[in-house]
């Protein structure tokens, strides 16, 4: 099981708890995490990654593993920790404002 | 008895006030969707109970919350909004081209006459309509494609389409308002769109103030017995049309300044009309720090001011575009929020003011639903 954690709004729209659990065939990427999210959870469309382009949002970022992989290509396979449910798949909102 | 219900969007969420005919004891409920910007919320002429919600965040973009049970409880439904084809560019604040790119929806309107459409205006400047209660949106992509849409730049909130005034009587006629373009009128249901702002004059704004487009409009208002005569409150002016927006005039008159955001018309006295002058563009807050609605009986030129129970020293608040409204009581009732949280209200034609809350987040929209 991937766990995903989400940011304070996100899981109020989502109707969850600040983590969830989803079965992710391997490879495991961002894209098939978001994807997976997506289809579970539809009212995140469009709340993480653009409807259309499906690019991150401006101020979403993705951390795991201690990194941020906000930049990192949608495709590259995720840390194995990530792939195992050892470590949470982290969505965030940035930083931002005084 | 009959009441009213107010629906107030906020820079934090939304709050629903309601209250029996009187108008005098208010129960508050909120915020709704708290921690996000919530720029409209409106509700269907034809069945109260549904309500729709314009909910969004730097963050996490666009959503669209609907109710059916007067606000009680609320379901998103469709928030994508994609533009029809390629979309080309407008100006940007540079002069240079800028390609178009959603940011938000400033302001839904519900179809006067089916309980399953509603109309959204959103930045970037463009037309969206929904014919399954908001499932989903398309483009009506008139508005955009217009000759002098290439030409179009956004003012200081963005290029946005902030304004849609419908006939009641002939919903193939309809307005739209764009900052900063002007107004623009369709006589087939929004499939096509032409300007209207001849008789506008832009000194301050505009290099050729008499220009076909680029005026900076801030709100129109039209009341839906009479709607061949509409009213605009411009960046600096208030105007009037007699003849469906073709030709404008100038009916500031005697106001203290002629910059302001919203306009509103009198649901019983369709020359009975209402502005908030605020000091200038460069100073957003009431001219002497005293919060003053002022109206004219008239249709424009000769107002007076409104003060009873509103604040006459150190007020210092705006009041946006789409943060005024009328109920359809006799004798209406007024509401508008400011941006200092206030809401305030006249159950007397604007005889005299109650704030009906005092702390709310930065008002964005007001409107009203009267109900049987």
């Amino acid at each position: 099981m991937i766990r995903v954690q989400l940011p304070y709004h996100l899981r109020n729209l989502a109707g969850t708890g600040r983590e969830v659990e989803l079965e992710v065939d391997a490879p495991v990427t961002q894209r098939a995490i978001l994807d997976a999210l997506e289809r579970r959870y539809p009212v995140l469309r469009g709340t993480i990654r653009e409807h259309g382009t499906a690019d991150r949002r401006p101020f979403v970022r993705f951390f795991a593993c201690q990194e941020d992989l906000s930049h990192d290509d949608p495709d590259t396979e995720l840390p194995a920790a990530v792939a195992a449910g050892e470590e949470p798949f982290m969505v965030v909102g940035a930083i931002s404002g005084g | 008895m009959s009441g009213v219900r107010v629906l107030v969007g906020t820079r934090k969420g939304a709050f629903i006030l309601t209250a029996d005919g009187g108008r005098g004891d208010w129960e508050v409920s909120g915020p709704h969707f708290a921690g996000w910007e919530i720029y409209h919320v409106k509700g269907s002429p034809v069945d109260p109970s549904r309500i729709w919600a314009s909910q969004s965040s730097g963050w996490f973009g666009q959503l669209i919350q609907r109710s059916d049970d007067g606000g009680g409880s609320w379901n998103p439904v469709g928030n994508e909004f994609a533009y029809q084809g390629e979309p080309g560019p407008h100006q940007w604040y540079d002069g240079t081209p800028h390609p178009w790119e959603f940011a938000r929806v400033w302001h839904l309107e519900p179809s006067p006459n089916d309980p399953d459409i509603v109309w959204a205006g959103v930045e970037d400047a463009a037309l969206f309509r929904s014919t399954d209660g908001g499932g989903s949106w398309q483009e009506i992509a008139g508005m955009r494609n217009q000759p002098t849409a290439s030409t179009w730049a956004p003012g200081a909130g963005g290029l946005c389409l902030h304004t849609i005034l419908i006939d009641r009587s002939n919903e193939d006629r309809m307005f739209g308002a764009v900052s900063a373009a002007g107004v623009f009128r369709s006589d087939d249901r929004g499939e096509s769109w032409r300007p209207v702002n001849k008789g506008l004059v832009s000194s301050a704004e505009l290099p050729q103030p008499e220009a076909e487009v680029g005026h900076c409009v801030h709100n129109l208002a039209m009341h839906p017995d009479r709607p061949d005569v509409l009213f605009m409150q411009k960046h600096w002016d208030v105007n009037r049309s007699d003849d469906g927006g073709e030709t404008w005039y100038e009916v500031s008159g005697d106001l203290p300044t002629d910059f302001g955001f919203p306009i509103e018309v009198n649901a019983n006295e369709p020359d009975t009309i209402y502005v908030v002058p605020i000091t200038s563009d460069s100073e957003h807050f009431p001219p002497e720090g005293r919060l003053r609605v002022y109206r004219s009986r008239v249709g424009g030129n000769e107002w007076e001011p409104l003060t009873k129970g509103l604040p006459q020293e150190n007020c210092y608040v705006n009041v946006l575009r789409d943060a005024m409204c009328v109920d359809h009581l006799d004798p209406c009732g007024i509401y508008f929020g400011t941006t200092g949280g206030q809401v305030y209200g006249s159950a007397d034609g604007g005889d005299s003011w109650e704030a009906i809350v005092r702390d709310l987040p930065a008002v964005l929209s007001v409107e009203v639903q009267t109900l049987p």
